[in-house]
């Protein structure tokens, strides 16, 4: 049945195709962008959905507003993570937090730490703020609180990362 | 249409027993990866230059080996810039400062104190493939990729 109207579609929509299989098709060549809106919605009306295309879309999307919160300069949303994700990306958060641990293997919770981590480790590097400050600006109740987690995180407390790093640099550019 | 990244894992150990109990903790971990087991750091260098072999992901070394040793095969693969950017994970019995501080200054990613249990070691192993896949899928600074795991 869904052959015939896959069949269908893509001959109107002049899309080169073959069937490998009674439920496996290949499409030819890559389906160009202005094309690809019309073939969803012709195919949606027989129940036929890219559904894996579309959680991919929706992943880097969370991908996206999670870097960009953690990116944001000043005025951080005095909202919950939770809430904010889910006003931005207009899904439940339940539905957010499922599509990615899906896709990733890991979870949302996790990713929103890795990302805040890195966002340190880029501002330690930089060198303009103590490590209060950094604390303060990415929104951790306490030096206490970013403390620990960087340590949970990377194994290594603020200080001796930025030790590290530097060593690293400076033996680099010696060599 | 899903995208399926075959992590590709190299692990240099010239204890057999630790090869075998590597391998094994392998076996559950959901990321797909392919693992090759390799027993000093001459075959490191042969298979890394051996073009017919796609360049791994991310590279277990063993510390203490004869001849090449680990900190040996870091300096060298650090030094390629065809090798530069595969993660590299030291693997060792010993957790000194120095060992520790050497490995991460000369270029190591994770630093890894050997588990002597097989539980401890899967979940370490599953825990250091899962943020090295963050760090190829999610734009992560890897110049900034410092991991110690006691």
């Amino acid at each position: 049945m869904s052959n015939v109207v896959l069949r269908e579609q893509f001959s109107i929509l002049h899309i080169p195709f073959a069937f490998i299989s009674a439920s496996e098709v290949l499409i030819i060549d890559p389906i160009p962008n202005n094309v690809l809106p019309t073939l969803l919605t012709s195919l949606k009306k027989y129940g036929i959905e890219l559904l894996e295309n579309q959680k991919s879309i929706n992943l880097q999307k969370i991908k996206d507003t999670i870097i960009d919160l953690v990116n944001l300069e000043d005025n951080l949303p005095t909202t919950k993570i939770s809430t904010f994700l889910a006003e931005k990306l207009n899904l439940s958060y339940t539905s957010i937090s499922n599509i990615f641990s899906e896709l990733t293997h890991t979870n949302i919770e996790y990713f929103i730490i890795l990302q805040r981590i890195e966002k340190a480790k880029m501002l330690i590097l930089e060198d303009n703020l103590s490590f209060t400050e950094i604390a303060w600006k990415l929104n951790y109740s306490s030096l206490a609180h970013f403390s620990g987690q960087f340590k949970k995180v990377t194994g290594l407390t603020p200080s001796y990362f930025k030790k590290i790093v530097r060593k690293r640099k400076t033996e680099t550019n010696n060599n | 249409m899903s995208k399926n990244h075959n992590t590709i894992v190299l692990l240099v150990d010239d204890d057999l027993d630790d090869r075998l109990f590597f391998q094994e903790s392998f076996e559950e971990i959901k990321i797909d990866t392919t693992v090759h087991l390799l027993k000093d750091g001459k075959e490191l260098m042969d298979h890394l230059e051996d073009p017919s072999h796609k360049l791994p992901d991310i590279i277990f070394l063993d510390l203490n080996m004869p001849i090449l040793s680990g900190m040996d095969c870091l300096v060298k693969i650090r030094k390629n810039i065809l090798w530069k950017d595969i993660a590299v994970a030291i693997y060792s019995t010993s957790s000194s400062e120095t060992d520790v501080e050497n490995s991460f200054i000369n270029g190591a990613n994770i630093y890894i104190k050997k588990p002597n249990n097989f539980d401890q070691l899967r979940k370490i192993l599953s825990e250091v493939i899962m943020i090295n896949w963050q760090y190829q899928t999610s734009g992560l600074n890897r110049d900034n990729f410092i991991l110690n795991i006691k």
